[in-house]
């Protein structure tokens, strides 16, 4: 509390210092005056009485000082003096402000920036309460080498029956839907789930409610929950929208409630949630996986907790059902989920960026210690008339603090533009993207960084100003030697080079991993392939003919535009992690073993498929209009599934049927193989794959392919027209070019690879003006032994050699440090790269060429002034 | 083994510190107090007493505020802090100790 006190006297003495020395001085003055009261009464006259009054009370000035002493602003009041005197300081130096305060800002802003980034993703909470306490349970399906797998029902409610560790365990999905009714028909993504989602998120509707367990139940559950922004968009944020119907997918629903802006589960475009519709066959099968589920753990349960929890459960599953084998538990952190991905990369991105800082410090310590040796006079000048050493350094570090906090501010400034782009550039799968903004942690954050920067690269300049031998500096005229200065500069860039080494090492492994990525054959042609999904809903599309029929329609009109080369329909193109996958038997052999048993995926395409996306035909042929639904079945796989299961003999004419032997789907002939394709990303194993002509397997949402010459868009005119003429109440969704999203495939990786790069570009700059300043300084200092050696008759190669060596020798040392750092660091970049080793010789090569070059380029200009010295006025000028 | 200086130091305070016991004072009325109380044979030299004020103040020993004096005068009063009254009882405490022990040692 003194200290408080103390503080606040001090302050308040530092802002009115007039106050406060007036008051003293009144104080005094009230002491002398009455004094001359009872020396006049005691019978002295009135002016002899203020004069023995005065002379009693003593030096009123000194008095007046030991008062300011205690009660003014001590400290304070030398450290407002030093900050005051550092500004002047800065702007009689405009040329080093400027560059120094430029250089700090660049790392700093780019510091924050990237902090903020990160306290966005990794730390700040998620919206729900207790959020720490949710977790996902995924089925862990060792069938098919995917930890990330659905649930059957009666798995999860054995799970939420036998478990001991969670309060609340929902299950939920997403659900597209097609709104009707309001406006122009639309393709929404929305979620299905049990009722206790919200108790397990501990999100309450804005408006209305949530629906209950009774609306879980098939033919109670026509209800909905809109979002924030579908209420805003479709309904004009109407307070009277409750219980109103619309149309979702041909079906009527009640609106019942509307969520919060800030709700967005299970992802930021989910528009509206409806119940889980259970009836009497999803509830019992342990087959059908097609649920998601989230929890709420008990309070001081822990993630492992829960997992061994149900794992425990889950084997008692395993045992009373031995066919569910294979399918196992795994809990993760919702937290975790969402950002385990980016962990590492949003960790080395940190990194990376405190390493352009010390960089950036290190520039400008340099600056400093240049700065040092004109500035010897003056500090022996104070500490000759009695400022102590301790004295000294805080004013130097003081001047260095301020510098630190203007490039700071320019830094804030500069982390706030960066951001702006950061996030307008990231892929929208960037998790916690909305998170990610500047608030006052991190102006704190970035203040306090400010000022430690200052102290960094200050401290040593300071102690080594400070340092100097007063008596001496004085007479020699103030240009006293730098040995010791100029070793501590040579380290400093010397470390600069070292440390831009790593980053560049850290960029190249990545844009070569970027480059292989690029370079992978996706297995199909995706330039000038424009990309919609068609959803039919409606009492039109209920019979399969009628969707057969419209698909039919649609391709051959989109294909008859001149310009259009080909036109096809595919459920999916890129294949999600979970796609829509079963088990199968090859007729003549016998089932397979439970734990050997491969789900293959089921894909619906039209006939000319395959062609329009120039994916080989392998053996056999495509499907076409024989493959009628009238027809007999008929089924095309892919060479890994014809690899691993028809090894020795040609799958063609071969008969496989989905399900067991004894289920009763039908057997399908295999009439073709086609070439393997990447659907799931460029990393991922291919799978076995299985694709059934439309019209014999018929879906009501398929994802069109447009294939025409030059900019995909230009085709979408046609594809909408011909829509628009067949049905115009069809909505068409996710128009664009196939390899937009393709590209959000690499979106975050790309993101990534140009940000590191950017590091790695900036730090060379640094470093290679690092260098340059200590070679221009070094070849200033030296002005004179250069004068003699040019007169002493050395040739211009000899003195360039003089000047080259150092800084080779500067940026050579640098160079094999960083290499070193780099082999050890560049481990943690392994998870990030693909196809190319940590240690990938001709990176580093490449790295080494390039600091070499960058060093001779740095180089340069001091050698050039090398040469141009006028040995005459060298050798007589000082 | 305080030096003499100390020693001085802390004798003033002591005595400002029971002065303000009876009650707020100011700095001259201080001074007058004490010289009354000693029976005018401890006169303090203005240029002690209030760098002893300051230096009291700033420890939290007495607090100062601005106030209206006998004769209508604006002047700075202080007080004994809670602080004070339990450094006045030590610095007694000691005293009485120093003063018995130097006693015992002239007597003996």
């Amino acid at each position: 509390m003194r200290v408080l006190r103390i503080l606040g006297q001090r302050l308040r003495a530092l802002v009115r210092r007039e106050a406060v020395t007036g008051e003293i001085h009144d104080e005094l003055q009230h002491h002398v005056d009455l004094l001359a009261e009872r020396l006049e009464k005691d019978g002295r006259r009135p002016d002899e009485a203020r004069r023995e009054a005065r002379r009693r009370v003593g030096n009123l000035g000194s008095l007046q000082d030991a008062g300011y002493d205690v009660r003014g602003g001590g400290r304070l009041d030398e450290v407002w003096h030093d900050v005051r005197y550092a500004f002047r300081l800065l702007q009689r130096h405009p040329a080093f402000a400027l560059v120094a305060v430029l250089t700090l800002g660049l790392g700093i802003g780019a510091t924050t920036a990237i902090f903020s980034v990160a306290n966005g993703i990794l730390l700040r909470p998620l919206p729900y309460p207790d959020a720490d306490r949710l977790a996902m349970v995924w089925m862990d399906n060792a069938r098919i080498g995917l930890a990330e797998d659905w649930h059957s029902f009666p798995n999860i409610q054995d799970y939420r029956d036998g478990s001991a560790t969670f309060d609340h365990l929902a299950v939920f999905n997403r659900a597209g839907g097609t709104l009707t009714g309001v406006g122009e028909p639309e393709r929404l993504t929305g979620a299905h789930s049990t009722a206790n989602l919200f108790d397990v998120l501990g999100v309450r509707p804005a408006l209305g409610r949530a629906y209950t367990d009774a609306e879980n139940e098939a033919g109670n559950d026509a209800v909905i929950v809109l979002s924030h922004s579908l209420w805003q968009r479709s309904f004009g944020g109407r307070d009277d929208v409750l219980d109103q119907t619309i149309e979702l997918s041909g079906r009527q629903r009640r609106i019942i409630g509307v969520m919060p802006e800030s709700f967005a589960f299970p992802a930021r475009d989910t528009a509206f949630w409806v119940p889980t519709a259970l009836n009497e066959n999803n509830r019992v099968s342990r087959n059908s996986l097609w649920l998601q589920a989230i929890g709420r753990l008990k309070a001081d349960v822990s993630v492992l907790q829960a997992q061994a929890d149900l794992a425990r459960v889950n084997a008692g599953i395993l045992e009373a059902f031995p066919q569910q084998k294979g399918y196992g538990i795994y809990v993760v952190g919702y937290h975790d989920q969402i950002v385990g991905a980016v962990r590492p990369a949003v960790l080395v991105l940190a990194g990376a960026v405190a390493f352009v800082l010390l960089i950036a410090c290190a520039n400008v310590a340099n600056l400093l210690l240049a700065r040092a040796s004109t500035r010897e006079r003056e500090v022996a000048l104070r500490s000759a008339i009695g400022a102590g050493r301790g004295r000294i350094v805080r004013q130097l570090l003081t001047e260095s603090v301020v510098l630190g906090s203007v490039g700071g501010l320019v830094g804030l400034g500069l982390a706030w533009l960066l951001l702006r782009t950061l996030i307008g550039l990231a892929p929208a799968t960037l998790p916690r993207l909305d998170a990610i903004g500047i608030d006052g942690r991190l102006v704190l954050f970035s203040a306090a960084v400010s000022m430690l920067t200052g102290i960094l690269f200050g401290l040593a300049p300071a102690l080594q100003t400070a340092g100097v031998d007063p008596g001496r500096s004085l007479k020699d005229g103030g240009r006293g030697s730098t040995g010791v200065g100029g070793r501590l500069r040579a380290a400093l860039v010397v470390g600069e080079v070292a440390l831009a080494v790593v980053l560049l090492v850290g960029a190249g492994l990545m844009v070569r991993s970027f480059q292989r990525i690029q370079q992978v054959d996706m297995g199909f042609d995706t330039t000038g392939v424009l990309t919609a999904r068609v959803t039919l809903a409606g009492a039109r599309y209920q019979e399969a003919p009628a969707v057969v029929d419209f698909y039919t329609s649609l391709i051959e009109r989109t294909a008859a535009d001149p310009s259009i080369e080909g036109a096809a329909g595919i459920g999916t193109v890129l294949l999600s992690a979970t796609p829509n996958s079963t088990n199968f038997s090859i007729e003549g052999r016998p089932d397979f073993a439970p734990d050997e048993a491969v789900e293959v995926p089921v894909d619906s395409i039209t006939p000319n498929y395959f062609a329009v996306m120039r994916v080989p035909l392998v053996r056999g042929r495509f499907f076409d209009a024989r493959d009628s639904s009238a027809a007999a079945s008929v089924v095309i796989i892919n060479q890994t599934m014809a690899r691993m299961f028809f090894a020795d003999e040609d799958p063609v004419g071969k008969r496989i049927k989905y399900g067991q032997l004894a289920s009763n789907a039908p057997w399908m002939t295999i009439v073709g193989v086609v070439a393997d394709t990447r659907r799931t990303g460029y990393d991922a194993a291919v799978r076995p794959e299985t694709y059934l002509p439309h019209a014999q397997s018929t879906t009501g949402s398929l994802q069109i392919v447009v294939r025409t010459t030059g900019d995909p868009t230009r085709a979408a005119p046609a594809l909408r027209g011909a829509a628009r003429v067949l049905d115009p109440l069809v909505p068409l969704s996710a128009v664009g070019p196939l390899e937009d999203e393709l590209g959000e495939l690499t979106a975050q990786r790309r993101l990534n690879t140009v940000l590191l790069s950017v590091f790695g570009v900036l730090a060379t700059l640094l470093a290679a003006v690092g260098i340059y300043g200590v070679l221009a300084y070094s070849v200033q200092q030296r002005t004179r032994e250069l004068g003699v050696r040019l007169a002493l008759g050395a040739s211009a190669s000899g003195i360039l050699a003089l000047v080259l060596r150092e800084g080779l020798l500067l940026s050579g040392l640098g160079l094999i440090i960083g290499l070193a750092g780099a082999v050890a660091l560049s481990r943690t970049l392994t998870s990030m790269l693909y196809d190319v080793g940590a240690t990938d010789p001709a990176t580093y090569l490449a790295i080494a060429g390039l600091t070499v070059g960058v060093g001779l380029v740095a180089c340069g200009i001091p050698a050039v002034r090398a040469l141009r010295v006028d040995p005459v006025v060298a050798l007589r000028g000082e | 083994m305080a030096t003499n200086s100390d020693q001085l130091h802390g004798t003033l305070d002591m005595l400002v510190l029971k002065v303000l016991e009876a009650g707020e004072q100011h700095g001259y009325g201080i001074a007058v107090r004490l010289q009354q109380l000693s029976a005018d044979v401890l006169r303090v030299e203005e240029g002690s007493l209030y760098p002893a004020l300051y230096r009291m103040e700033q420890r939290g020993w007495i607090a100062s505020t601005w106030g209206v004096s006998d004769n209508n005068r604006r002047a700075r009063f202080y007080r004994l802090t809670r602080t004070g009254r339990r450094q006045l009882e030590a610095e007694r405490a000691s005293w009485r100790k120093l003063t018995g022990a130097v006693a015992r040692v002239l007597e003996a």
